[in-house]
């Protein structure tokens, strides 16, 4: 088989194992759930006034998505480091490169995507009204690759460490700050360009999330 | 299967700032089968590891032409899948494998791989090298865990992986009963 098949079957499998989830890990339900949880609670928070609530509705979708993004990394690499997945591919000559480019694609379905589908919902929990909305999708579909990106880059890096969980989120906030800013600021009024400054960072991300990550799993070997 | 050959030269082996092996040498054509021999925590694993080319070795070098396959302590297999169906996942990377073999696995198909007792995990992984299709098998205590019976089957399987032109390293701190087979004490080697 081709190594383009082979990557396609190791794809599928990404996509079936962050999708159902596995080990007693939670799927891709948990960081949904979680992102639908404090759209909820936010209005609790600040009281019902809808203004309120629909001037600073949108930035606390972007930080919930961004939390969101904290929760599936210490299932991302991980359990396939352990199992020798990773030294079974880079034997088959499969570059860890592309492994992990096919896994950020995947890590991207089954976070991003939800999240986005997600988004309606919470919109209407904090009474964000339809051009917001459609700034906040358009927001999220170009900052999502990014923060899935840089998920599994940082899963990579603290794959095989202790309290590896714990010390991934602590990375992931400061490096996801640009999504944020960029993100959150496209949705103030005449912010709209801060939509092409996401995508660029989020490019910038995805293209370098592959090797980084691939150069951490070689280097976990050594 | 393509003819095979794994040389290194004058290899040693680190971990951390202790060097475990200095001057390991040998070279296997067809058909060849190697012992790594030695106690626990020689440094058995780790040179296997470079041999897989997963490690760079600290001096020295590795030349390897054929495909290889490492069994090691890890089961490259999902726990919460069927053993069939994570066997299959292999199957479908490597296409139909040289070697079908089943270890006696066809009876577990529908049970997690998770619930598998110690030597029904390593038949697991030797059926997994074995369905590889790889020329070169690197296996890491073969035995471990197997009982009397399944120690036969699976050095029957080395035997005709040789006998199809294969080569074998095997590292194991236990005596095996293989025609021709090289011993390399790694005892002599530590520096």
């Amino acid at each position: 088989m081709s190594a383009a098949g082979k990557l396609l079957v190791i794809f599928r499998r990404d996509c079936a194992l962050l999708l159902g989830g596995a080990r007693g890990r939670g799927g891709a339900v948990l960081p949904l759930l979680f992102f639908l949880a404090v759209a909820m609670l936010y209005p609790f928070g600040v009281g019902p006034d809808a203004r309120l609530l629909a001037r600073t509705g949108a930035g606390v979708i972007w930080v919930a998505a961004l939390l969101a993004a904290i929760l599936p990394l210490d299932r991302l690499i991980e359990p396939d480091l352990e199992s020798g997945f990773f030294d079974q591919w880079a034997l088959r000559g499969l570059s860890e490169e592309a492994v992990m480019l096919g896994r950020i694609v995947a890590h991207w379905l089954c976070f991003g995507v939800p999240l986005m589908l997600a988004t309606p919902i919470a919109a209407a929990l904090l009474a964000i009204d339809g051009h917001q909305l459609w700034l906040l999708e358009l927001g999220l579909l170009f900052g999502t690759p990014g923060l899935a990106a840089i998920g599994v880059t940082i899963a990579a890096l603290t794959a095989g460490l202790r309290a590896g969980a714990a010390l991934g989120g602590l990375l992931l906030i400061p490096l996801a700050v640009p999504l944020l800013i960029f993100g959150a600021g496209s949705l103030q009024p005449g912010g709209e360009n801060g939509l092409v400054l996401l995508v660029a960072a989020s490019l910038v991300a995805v293209a370098i999330a592959p090797f980084a990550a691939g150069a951490a799993i070689r280097a976990a070997r050594e | 299967m393509q003819p095979c050959r794994l040389v290194a030269e004058d290899i040693a082996c680190r971990r951390g700032d202790r060097v475990l092996l200095r001057g390991v040498g040998f070279s296997l054509g067809p058909g060849d089968a190697l012992h790594l021999a030695g106690p626990n925590g020689i440094g058995k694993s780790s040179l296997l590891r470079i041999l897989a080319g997963l490690m760079r070795p600290y001096a020295g070098r590795v030349e390897a032409t054929g495909t290889l396959a490492l069994s090691d302590e890890h089961l490259p297999l999902d726990g919460h899948r069927p053993l069939a169906a994570a066997l299959d996942f292999w199957r479908r990377i490597d296409g139909a494998g040289a070697d079908n073999n089943r270890f006696g696995l066809d009876d577990l198909g529908d049970v997690p791989v998770r619930y598998l007792s110690t030597g029904q995990r390593k038949r697991a992984a030797l059926a997994c090298m074995a369905a590889s299709g790889a020329g070169i098998w690197l296996i890491d205590e073969p035995l471990n865990g197997l009982d009397a019976h399944w120690s036969g089957v699976a050095q029957i399987a080395i035997e005709a992986h040789r006998d199809r032109g294969g080569i074998a390293v095997i590292a194991s701190h236990q005596p095996l009963a293989l025609n021709d087979l090289m011993v390399l004490p790694l005892l002599e080697l530590v520096p």
